[in-house]
């Protein structure tokens, strides 16, 4: 049941995009069309799925302070949390590597549809943020990280999804010249903003 | 000299990170709701940007291309951890308040994205003055956006009361609470974005 909330709740109320604003660059330069945004939105699932447990782990057992103490009581003063940064974007950069030459192997159907957004994910804030996030909430173990990961793709996916879809309808209609495009892109998404702010407060 | 004076000046309308570029939006929406934050964030920005290109510029015959993303990556969360130290030890609330949004400088694609285009193929000098642009670019919307959110939503600058008390007590006057919420910032930018579009037509987006 936890789980379930834990993951609810990433995706409806704590809302990548709506909620914190992250990977708004990729948001707002992929979603002209609903297919590319929807591939870039799988890539971003499977990567913050992947990265999220294994920063989990790294947080857990290297960075936090007296995580070192499995190498003998000598380390347990240590604390490398200053280092977290470097170390997430490390881990992540060369996941998302990893992932596009595994992917290219086993499948190149997957590969020719999320190929080129892979590189790009290395720069989303969302997946760094995700870490980040999950470092803050003190999670008790590797699944409920994997699954608050899971969730906020999600989240994302349909957050790109829905202004995908929205800005295909609005190319045929009448904007203000000065609005067009980016402007009024962000005025809808603020708009859909206020939307995700009725999930506030609920309960599971 | 008047070529990197353009260098300067144009990150700061024609060629605005934010609203032109499409760079950094992250981070812009985000720490807004206080003057303050906005302005060490900014700060932090220029601090970042600035050194970056300079050393991705030193660097650049160096770097083979195909690593070159992990390098960039690794000089800017260098720069990051010293920044974000440094506000540890000096500026602790702030730091509190802008809590992971510091780390996501790393990620800010404003960075990146100058890094890519132009401190990979240009002087150091050069370099130096087109990250500081933009940064200064950047920062720009940061403080109008945070101007307009603290003033409208709390009534404050800088943590400071300016709305008189009258404004209240005789007129009925309310702080608009939603312009702390993030919609807002969303929307805020975006009519930010319609201002400076009808003012410098040639922004404007084809059909």
């Amino acid at each position: 049941m936890d789980y379930a909330n834990l993951f609810i709740k990433s995706i409806f109320i704590e809302n990548m995009v709506f909620a914190y604003f992250l990977g708004m660059c990729s948001y707002l330069a992929v979603s002209k069309t609903v297919k590319t945004s929807i591939g870039m939105g799988f890539a971003v699932v499977f990567v913050l799925t992947i990265t999220v447990p294994l920063n989990f782990l790294i947080d857990k057992y290297i960075l936090q302070p007296g995580a070192l103490i499995w190498l003998g009581p000598e380390y347990a003063e240590l604390d490398l949390s200053f280092l977290s940064f470097i170390m997430f974007i490390a881990v992540i950069a060369s996941m998302v590597q990893l992932v596009e030459m595994i992917v290219e192997k086993i499948s190149p159907a997957l590969y020719g549809a999320l190929g080129i957004f892979l590189p790009l994910i290395a720069v989303n804030c969302a997946i760094l943020g995700g870490s980040l996030f999950m470092q803050i909430k003190d999670f008790s173990g590797i699944l409920e990280s994997g699954i608050y990961g899971f969730g906020s793709g999600i989240g994302w996916l349909l957050a790109i999804l829905a202004i995908a879809a929205i800005r295909e309808k609005i190319a045929y209609s009448n904007v203000p010249a000065p609005l067009r495009g980016l402007g009024i892109t962000f005025i809808i998404t603020g708009l859909m903003a206020i939307g995700f702010m009725s999930f506030m407060g609920i309960k599971l | 000299m008047s070529k990197n004076k353009v260098l300067l000046t144009d990150p700061l309308d024609d060629n605005n990170p934010i609203t032109v570029q499409v760079l950094g939006i992250c981070s812009a929406l985000a720490i807004t709701v206080q003057l303050k934050a906005a302005i060490v964030m900014s700060l932090s920005v220029v601090a970042v940007m600035g050194a970056s290109n300079v050393i991705v510029s030193i660097l650049r015959n160096l770097i083979p291309n195909r690593i070159r993303i992990i390098v960039q990556l690794t000089v800017i969360a260098s720069l990051v951890v010293l920044v974000d130290q440094i506000l540890k030890a000096y500026a602790y609330d702030v730091s509190k308040e802008l809590s992971i949004f510091i780390g996501l400088i790393i990620t800010n694609c404003i960075v990146m994205g100058r890094l890519e285009a132009f401190a990979l193929g240009n002087g150091v000098w050069r370099s130096f003055l087109d990250g500081v642009g933009n940064a200064f670019g950047y920062g720009g919307i940061l403080i109008l956006v945070a101007f307009f959110r603290e003033l409208l939503g709390s009534g404050n600058l800088l943590g400071v009361q300016v709305i008189p008390d009258f404004f209240y007590e005789q007129w009925g006057y309310e702080n608009n609470g939603m312009m702390l919420l993030s919609p807002m910032a969303l929307i805020t930018v975006g009519l930010i974005i319609w201002v400076q579009r009808s003012r410098n037509r040639k922004l404007i987006e084809k059909a």
